[in-house]
């Protein structure tokens, strides 16, 4: 039960984009297709899961003063891997998330659930952490990324539901990732009160 | 005629916050007041071309000499974080007044992606010391420009009388969102 309450909280109630707005960069750089926002959701869900593992067991023996250099070590060497294994295995999607899987390492989110969450708890306790948070960030990556694939380029997980005539192209451009964002949040603060 | 392509692609064209969407989390975090905006856009002008001077130096000397390229990203970022904390040190002792003014800004800066974008990208596009220089000098500017106007809109958005469902995040993205447009307009000047 509780940690099923661990794992769902990242979802909704928690969820790092809409509630706690972390890991901005990302969320509003690579979104422009519904495809990119999962790819970048999953890399990332990847290096927190990996991360909050190791943080959590290796937590007793590092002195409290380094803490955070020892966690940026940790993450920086899990970014490594995801990048060598996107590089290798998709580097089509690779190319198209280009600056910002290095980028992983200075996001917010992971190095948030490291000090917040994994260096207090359990190994497994901090696995279902950072998969909740994980897949609460690929969620919101990905509906933004669908929105803005639907209004933009008329497609879905590049399916065409409608003709190009129709599209508003500005919301593939920079631009539309802060409107569709806005509006996003503003949508979900609404539910959460009623 | 290239530093100046470097630098209007930098500040305008390509502007590093509403373009690049680097360096988001002190653009909607520190912006509420045009005085603090001016203080985080100084700390980020400073470490970004210290860091990115450093950065360029071992990328050339010890990565690049020893064949280490895929220690970049953990290369990078310690010599960020480290970077830093020695700023901090350094300007307590020799300038208290300017740690004064910068001194809360510094450790955000550590994971401000805005460095570490531009460390990347100084390498990504093949620059050599100067360009890199003026590349980080032009971003910074770019940056504290999209910093400082976004902070002076917020300034007024407070006394307007803005729609419930609207209010504090989401009319702060939908202003951005729009001063993104007008950027978009700088598009072709290169």
């Amino acid at each position: 039960m509780n940690q099923w309450k661990n794992f769902s909280k990242g979802l909704i109630k928690e969820n790092p984009v809409f509630i706690l707005l972390l890991g901005m960069c990302p969320t509003l750089g690579v979104t422009s297709s519904a495809i990119n926002g999962l790819g970048m959701g999953l890399a990332t869900t990847f290096v927190l899961v990996m991360s909050n593992i190791v943080v959590s067991m290796v937590k007793n023996h590092i002195p409290d003063k380094v803490r955070i250099p020892s966690f940026i070590v940790i993450i920086a060497a899990f970014v490594t891997i995801v990048q060598m294994l996107m590089q290798a295995y998709v580097p089509a999607l690779y190319k198209s998330l280009g600056l910002f899987i290095p980028l992983i390492v200075v996001n917010c989110i992971v190095l948030g659930r490291a000090e917040a969450f994994a260096s207090k708890n359990t190994p497994l306790s901090s696995t279902i952490d950072g998969l909740g948070m994980g897949f609460g960030f690929s969620f919101a990556l990905t509906l933004l990324g669908a929105v803005r694939e639907i209004l933009g380029s008329g497609k879905i997980f590049d399916l065409p539901i409608y003709s190009e005539d129709y599209v508003t192209l500005l919301f593939v451009l920079p631009p539309g990732a802060f409107i569709v964002l806005a509006y996003l949040i503003s949508i979900i603060n609404r539910t959460k009160k009623a | 005629m290239n530093y100046l392509v470097i630098i209007i692609a930098a500040v305008l064209v390509n502007n590093i916050v509403l373009m690049q969407f680097l360096g988001i989390c002190p653009f909607l975090g520190v912006s509420k007041k045009t005085s603090t905006a001016v203080g985080m856009a100084s700390a980020v002008a400073f470490v970004m071309v210290l860091s990115t001077i450093v950065t360029y130096l071992i990328q050339k000397f010890i990565l690049d000499a020893l064949g280490l390229q895929y220690l970049q990203t953990i290369a990078f970022i310690l010599v960020i974080a480290s970077l830093v904390q020695l700023v901090e040190i350094i300007l307590k002792k020799a300038s208290p007044a300017l740690y004064q003014a910068l001194g809360i800004f510094l450790p955000l800066i550590t994971t401000n992606c805005a460095i570490l974008g531009v460390a990347i990208l100084t390498i990504q596009k093949d620059f050599s010391l100067l360009e890199g220089v003026i590349f980080a000098v032009s971003n910074a500017i770019g940056f504290g420009l999209a910093l400082v106007l976004f902070a002076g809109m917020r300034e007024h958005l407070d006394m307007m009388d803005i729609p419930k469902g609207l209010k504090g995040t989401p009319i702060a993205l939908l202003t951005a969102g729009i001063l993104a447009m007008a950027f978009m307009g700088f598009t072709g000047l290169v």
